[in-house]
C-alpha cells in the first residue's frame, strides 16, 4: 500500500514537472503569437522601417541576421567539424588533448558578453574591420565553435569501432574510412549540434553590440563590410530603447516572432534530413 | 607440414598494449586453403593474434608488435609495404556484422573503388562476391535497400561477400557467428567450409563444436601463449596437455 502510495507520489511529481515546463513553453508562444501575429504582413517582412521605427517593416533585420548567421556557420561549422574529427579521430590520448579538451569545453562557459569585447579587441580595432557584418559574424563563429567542436565529438564518439574498422579491412586509408563511412553516419548528431548552435547565435545580441549592430539603416542590403540590422538587437531596442515604446509594441512582438520563425525554419531543416537519413538506416 | 603449404605465419612474436604483454612468443603457421581455428577462454589474445596479420592494430598508438609475420614470403610489416596493399591480400570478417550504413549494392562496390577497380569490371565482382557468399537470391532484387535492414545472419555473409569481392588470398573472421542464431550459423558454417578451396581461413571462435565442424587445423591458447596446436580431430580426441584436456572439454572457459 504504502509502495503504491510512494509510486504514485513520485509519478506524479515528475508528470507535474514536465507539464510546468510545458506550461511555461505554451504560455510564452501564446503571447507571442497573439501579439505578435496582427503586425505580420507583406509589409513587415517586405519593407524598411519608417517614421523612427513607428511604422513599417523589419526587412534590413531579417537580411542582416540570416547573412549573420551564414557568416557564422561558414565560420564556425568547417573549423568547428575538422577539430572534433581530429581530437576524436586522430589525436592520441595524452595531457595536450586533455588540456585543449579542457580549454574548449571551458569556453563554452564564456558569457557571450566577453566574445562581444574579444571581438571588438580582436577583429574591428585589432584587424581594423571596423565594426561591421564581417567582424560580428566572426565573433559569433568564434563563440559557436566550442559547442560545434563538442557536439561534433559527442556524434563522432557514438560511432562504433567496429564501422571505422570495416572500412579500413577493405583497404580505406584513415581518412577514407572517416569521410567515406564515418561522417555519413554521424551526420544526423553533427547537424543536430550545428542546428542548435547557429539558433542559439542566430538569437545572441551581446557578442554583436560592440562589433558591428546598427540601431538603425537606411538600406536593405547588407555589405560585409558595413553595420547592420538584425533581429534580436532590433527587439531589444524596440522593447527598451526607442522613444515611444507603447506605440512600438506591436512591431517588437511582431519582430520576436519574425525571430522564432526564422529559428524555427532552421531546426525544420536539420529536423527534415534527420527524417530522411533515417529512412535510409 | 611441407613448406609450400604454409600460407601465413608468424615467429617469436611478442605484443604488448601498454604495459600489458598480450602475447608471448608465438610462433604459428597457417596451411594453405585450409580453415585453422584459435580457440581458447576470452582474453586469451586469439582475436589480438588474429589482427595483427591484416595490420589492425597499426592505429593503437599504444601497441607494440615484435617479431616476423610473413603471407607466403613477404614480410607484412615490411617498411615499404603499405597498409591497403596488406588488407587488399588478407580480409576480414568481424565479430558483429559490420555493413557500411549504406545501400547492398554500394557495400560491396566501396571497397572496390577504393581499391581503383575500372568500373565497368565491377558489376560482375559484386554480383560474383554476393553467388560466392549463397546471399545473392536473396538481395538480387533490391540491391538498393540499405543494408541495416537485412536480418543479422543476411549482413554477415553480406560482409563475407565484401571481403571476397577484394579477392584477397587469406580471409581471417573474428568469431564470426557469435551474434548469430544457430540458423544462421549454420548457413555461415556451410560458406565458410565451401570458400576454403578459393582462400585460406582462420577463424577464431569460443564454440567448440563450431571448431570441430569447421576447421582442419585447430590452435588452442592461453593467457597469450600457445598451449597445443595440430589437427583439429587429434586435438579434441586426444589432447596432449592437460589444459588443452580441460578446455575442450568445457571443464574451463
Amino acid at each position: 500500500m504504502i509502495k503504491k502510495l510512494t509510486s504514485v507520489i513520485e509519478w506524479s511529481t515528475l508528470l507535474l514537472s514536465t507539464g510546468i515546463v510545458c506550461l511555461f513553453l505554451i504560455i510564452i508562444l501564446w503571447d507571442l503569437i497573439s501579439k505578435g501575429a496582427p503586425s505580420l504582413s507583406w509589409e513587415f517582412v517586405s519593407t524598411l522601417p519608417r517614421e523612427g521605427m513607428t511604422k513599417g517593416g523589419i526587412l534590413p533585420a531579417i537580411i542582416g541576421t540570416v547573412l549573420l548567421t551564414m557568416i557564422t556557420a561558414l565560420v564556425a561549422v568547417p573549423f568547428g567539424i575538422s577539430c572534433a574529427i581530429y581530437l576524436n579521430e586522430y589525436a592520441s590520448d595524452n595531457w595536450v588533448t586533455r588540456l585543449i579538451r579542457a580549454s574548449i569545453r571551458n569556453l563554452a562557459g564564456v558569457p557571450s558578453i566577453i566574445y562581444g569585447l574579444f571581438g571588438l579587441a580582436l577583429f574591428v580595432q585589432g584587424l581594423q574591420m571596423g565594426t561591421s557584418l564581417l567582424s560580428a559574424g566572426f565573433t559569433l563563429g568564434l563563440l559557436s565553435l566550442p559547442y560545434i567542436i563538442i557536439t561534433t565529438e559527442e556524434a563522432l564518439r557514438r560511432i562504433p569501432a567496429s564501422t571505422r574498422e570495416a572500412a579500413l579491412a577493405v583497404g580505406a586509408t584513415q581518412f577514407e574510412s572517416i569521410v567515406d563511412v564515418v561522417l555519413p553516419s554521424a551526420l544526423p548528431g553533427i547537424l543536430t549540434g550545428v542546428v542548435l548552435t547557429l539558433s542559439r547565435a542566430a538569437g545572441e545580441t551581446a557578442p554583436i553590440l560592440f562589433t558591428g549592430v546598427a540601431f538603425y539603416i537606411n538600406n536593405p542590403s547588407g555589405f560585409i563590410n558595413q553595420e547592420f540590422m538584425s533581429l534580436p538587437y532590433h527587439l531589444y531596442m524596440l522593447s527598451t530603447q526607442h522613444q515611444a515604446i507603447e506605440e512600438v509594441r506591436p512591431l517588437a512582438y511582431g519582430t520576436a516572432l519574425v525571430l522564432i520563425i526564422v529559428v524555427f525554419l532552421l531546426n525544420l531543416t536539420a529536423f527534415y534530413i534527420r527524417y530522411k537519413h533515417s529512412k535510409n538506416e | 607440414m611441407n613448406k609450400d603449404d604454409i600460407k601465413l605465419s608468424a615467429s617469436s612474436v611478442n605484443l604488448w598494449f601498454g604495459n600489458k604483454q598480450v602475447l608471448k612468443n608465438i610462433n604459428v603457421s597457417f596451411p594453405k586453403n585450409q580453415i585453422t581455428a584459435l580457440i581458447g577462454p576470452s582474453g586469451c589474445g586469439k582475436s589480438t593474434l588474429l589482427r595483427c596479420f591484416n595490420r589492425m592494430h597499426d592505429l593503437s598508438p599504444d601497441a607494440r608488435i615484435e617479431g616476423k609475420f610473413l603471407l607466403e614470403q613477404q614480410d607484412l610489416y615490411e617498411n615499404d609495404l603499405s597498409v591497403t596493399q596488406v588488407r587488399s591480400r588478407i580480409g576480414m570478417v568481424f565479430q558483429k556484422a559490420n555493413p557500411f550504413p549504406k545501400s547492398i549494392y554500394e557495400n560491396i562496390n566501396y571497397g572496390l573503388k577504393i581499391n581503383d577497380v575500372p568500373k565497368e569490371k565491377r558489376q560482375s565482382i559484386i554480383e560474383n562476391a554476393l553467388k560466392e557468399s549463397y546471399i545473392w537470391e536473396e538481395v538480387k532484387d533490391e540491391m538498393q535497400k540499405p543494408a541495416t535492414r537485412l536480418s543479422g545472419g543476411q549482413q554477415q555473409r553480406l560482409c563475407i561477400a565484401r571481403a571476397v569481392s577484394l579477392r584477397p588470398e587469406v580471409i581471417l573472421m573474428d568469431e564470426p557467428c557469435s551474434a548469430l542464431d544457430p540458423l544462421s550459423t549454420l548457413k555461415i558454417e556451410e560458406l565458410i567450409v565451401k570458400l576454403k578451396k578459393d582462400y585460406t581461413i582462420i577463424i577464431v571462435t569460443h564454440n567448440m563444436q563450431q571448431a570441430q565442424r569447421v576447421a582442419d587445423k585447430t590452435v588452442f591458447m592461453y593467457l597469450g601463449e600457445i598451449i597445443e596446436e595440430g589437427d583439429t580431430k587429434t586435438l579434441f580426441s586426444d589432447p596432449k596437455n592437460d589444459l588443452t584436456a580441460n578446455y575442450v572439454k568445457g571443464h574451463f572457459g
